[in-house]
């Protein structure tokens, strides 16, 4: 079977720092990419998304490589942390760009937005701007723009940070709702060992520019092979 | 700002140097415009709103507009290409010049933009040259108007700049992602981010065209391409026309008002934050085609801007600076000229921060008198705005009937105008940098009892030390350059670097002037990089 996601020897230059990534997933796997800040998880990310170019390497979604692909053309999602919406543009417009980015939406698509704001719980909220909105409300958008864009990879970085933790589940199980319901398949970044182990199934563990670990998530907190990790978890969540 | 930490004695004093301030200010402004009107509504203005005054009027509005219009018709592209591409070879340093026209004299600009577009420029010779064409003449509209996109292009190019670096760097990877091509991107994020600094560079753009002197002056040419400014200096100078003068004046004084309205109106918020050495990533805009394209928008942005100045280097060099360092009269005019800028911008500074000590600990006060004087300390600042320095000249100049006897009443005079006009410009760098320090500091040397005079020597003047030195580099620049004030008094005695250089030009003096053009510009630009408000911050400086 073809993987959703893999990097192939994908090597990239940052500054000083050399970075290296070689690993793949299967379709539907949801990987919890974890690491100090400063290890390169934010790079791996961006390699994937084609906002950095590798040195060399091949990134491959679906089996396909992507070479030098623009972003909007892989086939991906992202949510970030923050500002994922446009501050001045409502929320239909929001995730309408996600749907046609030149906004020429016929009758069905709009029907989709629609959809996708039920799907959230957000019903009615067409016209309201992102400011309105409450910053959990505003990455349940971010969501449903996603789940309106059912693309096959999506890409999350930090992105329940600071909403506090019952919020975060709650977004959490909502996110997989939707990962179901397009079946994609989840890189997600985080610093949080909790939502790792609560969302994900496999990890990327990230140090120094490599991945250090790339396994299940069945007993990869209890390991004590990996002396990284170790210190990693006992410096607690780094920022 | 709720309450400010000064104890009673601070704020009492306080007010009263604000006071101090307003009384001096006030006179520096209505004696010269009290004399206006007193002289209008003395003398029998029989004439009335005639032809001529109608027709100069009409034609101030119309350049103002139209060099608005262009500056930022071109710096909308340019500041977009700019943005989208943070990797240009030698961004910085375009960014960088375009901070210089901001602090080059007029009259330096002047000649540099002749030697460019001129009739013996260079683009006229390489067209007759190339193509046998006959010469274009740049006097009239069209000088103006390229010496306002000079001057102002760059300036709008960085306000909105600006206001597209300030969106969060996830809207360009959103941008990408989406697959946003690059005309929604720019109706749907870029524009909205530019439109509210453009509207405010406009607005700015439009009231500096408004009251331009020295360049009408020098690249206007002929009674058809006249300004008000120019018109007043005219009238007052050459024709002995009081009355003629005093019109003008008024007609001014009104259209500044209007602008100065309009300014506030558009809410032109001024952005205090300095521009980054490096730009944003743009992951959005990374094709062939458009990069080609905004890499051409750069270099032709740039081009026009630094071939002025590269022209009055090159021209400046060539001049027989060993014969030029013998005429006393270059040592003289440099003199004057230093002196002058450095007592208006003392001036200057005193005032504005008198004026800004007096708006600390007022706001949340219940006394109306000490609210009344928050709010006009603050306008006082502005209020400047609204009489441009020819007009408060041809005011003192009407009052002083010619002043030209004596030497120390033109002195002062020019001095006052210099330190009014770098007032708005002061009051900006201080206000906010003296905000912090009091902020930072304030309640520490309350709690340790260093209050008073001891306060202001050794907690607040040594805090406000950048800033200070900044204003004072600043105001001195705008006063080395300025020929408004010196073109009314100016006589064989008093003899500042712009007006020298006057006289050089219309002596036709050529090399002589190039030399002195040099000197200016090279003086003020040097003051420009000491009070640099370039950007050199680094990513971190600005949180």
């Amino acid at each position: 079977m073809t993987p959703a996601i893999e990097m192939r020897d994908v090597e990239r230059k940052l500054g000083t720092k050399e970075m290296r990534f070689d690993f793949s997933r299967e379709r539907g796997t949801i990987t919890a990419v974890l690491g100090p800040s400063g290890s390169g998880k934010s790079t791996l990310l961006n390699l994937i998304a084609g906002f950095l170019a590798p040195d060399s390497g091949r990134v491959m979604i679906d089996g396909e490589d992507m070479g030098r692909l623009p972003p909007g053309e892989r086939g991906v999602s992202m949510v970030f942390q923050d500002n994922n919406l446009f501050a001045h543009l409502d929320i239909a417009t929001n995730i309408g760009l996600g749907l046609d980015p030149a906004l020429k939406l016929d009758a069905a698509q709009k029907d989709r937005i629609a959809d996708s704001l039920e799907r959230v719980g957000l019903a009615g909220y067409e016209k309201r701007l992102p400011g309105t909105l409450s910053g959990g409300e505003r990455q349940r958008v971010a969501l449903a723009r996603a789940f309106a864009r059912a693309r096959p990879l999506l890409l999350l970085d930090e992105p329940f940070d600071g909403l506090g933790p019952g919020l975060a589940a709650d977004m959490i199980s909502l996110m997989l709702e939707i990962r179901a319901d397009v079946d994609a398949t989840v890189l997600m970044v985080t610093h949080d060992p909790h939502e790792a182990v609560t969302t994900a199934d496999h990890v990327l563990f990230v140090n120094n520019g490599t991945i250090a670990a790339d396994t299940t998530m069945d007993g990869f907190f209890e390991r004590e092979d990996l002396p990284d990790l170790t210190a990693y978890l006992r410096g607690g969540p780094d920022r | 700002m709720t309450s400010a930490p000064l104890t009673r004695a601070e704020t009492r004093a306080a007010s009263l140097g604000g006071m101090a301030a307003i009384v001096l200010v006030g006179a520096g402004i209505l004696v010269p415009v009290t004399a206006l009107l007193w002289r209008g509504a003395d003398t029998t203005l029989g004439f009335g709103f005639d032809p001529y005054l109608w027709r100069i009027t009409r034609f101030t509005l119309w350049q103002a507009a139209l060099s608005t219009a262009l500056s930022i018709l071109f710096a909308i592209p340019l500041a977009r290409a700019l943005a989208r591409r943070p990797d240009f070879p030698g961004r910085v340093w375009i960014l960088r010049l375009f901070a210089v026209p901001l602090g080059l004299p007029p009259l330096v600009a002047a000649l540099g933009i002749l030697s460019v577009w001129g009739n013996n420029g260079a683009i006229n010779r390489a067209l007759a040259e190339l193509f046998g064409a006959t010469p274009f003449s740049v006097y009239g509209l069209s000088g103006i108007l390229i010496a306002h996109v000079f001057f102002n292009l760059p300036l709008a190019v960085r306000l909105m700049l600006l206001g597209l670096e300030r969106q969060p760097q996830e809207y360009w990877k959103n941008a990408a992602v989406l697959g946003m091509g690059g005309w929604t991107t720019f109706r749907l994020i870029e524009w909205p981010a530019m439109a509210r600094p453009a509207a405010g560079a406009a607005g700015l753009v439009f009231m500096l065209c408004v009251t331009s002197f020295t360049l009408v002056l020098i690249l206007g040419g002929g009674p058809s391409a006249t300004t008000l400014e120019v018109a007043i200096f005219q009238a007052l100078r050459f024709d002995f026309d009081p009355p003629r003068a005093i019109w003008l004046a008024l007609i001014q004084i009104a259209l500044t008002a209007v602008a100065l309205l309009l300014l506030r109106l558009i809410g032109g918020e001024d952005d205090r934050s300095q521009l980054l050495a490096t730009g944003q990533e743009r992951p959005d805009a990374k094709t062939g085609i458009s990069r080609a394209a905004d890499a051409v928008l750069i270099v032709a942005g740039a081009a026009f801007v630094m071939a002025p100045m590269a022209a009055t280097l090159v021209s400046g060099l060539a001049a027989d600076f060993s014969r030029l360092v013998f005429r006393p009269a270059l040592w003289q005019a440099i003199a004057t000229s230093l002196g002058i800028a450095a007592a208006a911008a003392t001036l200057s500074i005193l005032v504005a921060l008198l004026l800004i000590r007096a708006r600390f600990g007022e706001a949340g006060d219940r006394q109306p008198g000490r609210r009344a004087l928050h709010g006009i300390a603050g306008a006082t600042g502005s209020l400047v705005l609204l009489v441009p320095p020819v007009v408060m000249g041809a005011g003192w100049f009407l009052l002083m009937r010619g002043g030209r006897s004596s030497l120390l009443a033109p002195l002062a005079v020019i001095v006052t105008i210099n330190a009014m006009m770098a007032l708005p410009f002061v009051m900006r760098v201080l206000e906010t940098a003296y905000r912090a320090v009091l902020n930072r500091n304030g309640r520490l040397a309350l709690s340790l009892g260093v209050t008073g005079w001891h306060r202001i020597r050794r907690v607040d003047l040594p805090a406000l030390a950048k800033p200070l030195r900044a204003a004072f580099a600043f105001a001195m620049a705008l006063s080395l350059g300025d020929l408004g004030a010196i073109a009314l008094f100016g006589n064989e005695k008093l003899v500042t670097l712009p007006w020298l250089l006057y006289q050089s030009m219309g002596s036709y003096r050529t090399t002589d002037a190039a030399g002195i053009a040099l000197v200016l510009g090279v003086l003020c630009v040097t003051l420009m990089i000491f009070a640099d408000r370039s950007p050199v911050g680094s990513r971190r400086d600005r949180r």
